[in-house]
């Protein structure tokens, strides 16, 4: 394969140049995510999951917190990588550009808004 | 995308016979975007409501579970059953899938029968997980 013609590359045809980094990056957060999440969900088991009061002590912890907010990035950016794949699948016109705008706002938004959570908690301590 | 009409569309999709290895792969995207949406929701929600405050997150408790027996209630315990059952599938397909970045295992007989492996351990898992939750009485 060529790098097409100069029409079609002004036309945005073609490879971006971007295929490489996002593949390597999904097998990466896929590998985090085999420590991160699996670590998340024994803890979600063993934890008492209607005790605040244990919640917040666990999270007063950096041993917890942390490995919680990296689980965050982790699984935000390979859902934003994976949901890609999907929408660029299944939506071919200026739908597309919609939905990865909307992807792009849920995985931003979404890892924000729980890692200020976590943070919160983290930084209030532990309720007596 | 622009496809002229008139071109017959290639057979091959009505014509072939399904195998594990093509259920494990539409699978690996279904529990992918199940757990995309409804796990990253699900985690944000537990996240925020925890850092609201012990009443804020009382009020999460209170949605989730009965007030007589303290349990689950039906519908967040399915959720959470699907949920933990397309973990363990995506993890199990996503570890297929990095062996098989290598180049290994392509061979007829070693791909179906890592295929479904990756359908006996998640569906196998999930039972256990789920018996530990419900006989231990934990939520």
């Amino acid at each position: 394969m060529g790098n097409g013609t100069s029409i079609g590359r002004v036309r945005g045809l073609g490879s971006a140049h971007a295929g490489v980094k996002h593949w390597w990056h999904q097998r990466i957060t896929a590998g985090s995510n085999i420590l991160l999440v699996t670590w998340l969900v024994v803890s979600l088991f063993r934890l008492p999951l209607d005790s605040y009061k244990a919640l917040t002590l666990w999270l007063s912890s950096p041993w917890a917190s942390v490995p919680l907010i990296l689980a965050v990035i982790s699984v935000f950016y390979h859902l934003r990588l994976g949901l890609q794949v999907v929408i660029e699948d299944y939506q071919h016109d200026f739908t597309r550009v919609i939905a990865i705008v909307l992807l792009n706002f849920y995985a931003i938004g979404g890892a924000a808004l729980a890692i200020y959570a976590i943070l919160k908690v983290a930084f209030q301590g532990a309720v007596a | 995308m622009a496809r002229n009409p008139k071109r017959p569309l290639s057979p091959h999709l009505t014509v072939w016979k399904w195998g594990p290895h093509m259920l494990v792969s539409i699978l690996h995207r279904a529990t992918g975007s199940a757990l995309a949406i409804g796990g990253g929701v699900l985690l944000v929600w537990w996240l925020v409501a925890l850092a609201g405050g012990a009443a804020s997150y009382a009020r999460f408790v209170d949605l989730m579970t009965s007030d007589s027996t303290g349990r689950l209630n039906l519908i967040p315990a399915i959720i959470l059953i699907g949920l933990t059952w397309s973990f363990l599938q995506h993890l199990c397909s996503g570890i297929r899938h990095l062996l098989l970045d290598t180049g290994a295992g392509y061979e007829l007989k070693t791909n179906k029968a890592g295929a479904l492996a990756t359908l006996a351990i998640s569906i196998i898992l999930t039972a256990v997980i789920w018996g530990l939750i419900l006989t231990k009485g934990a939520l």
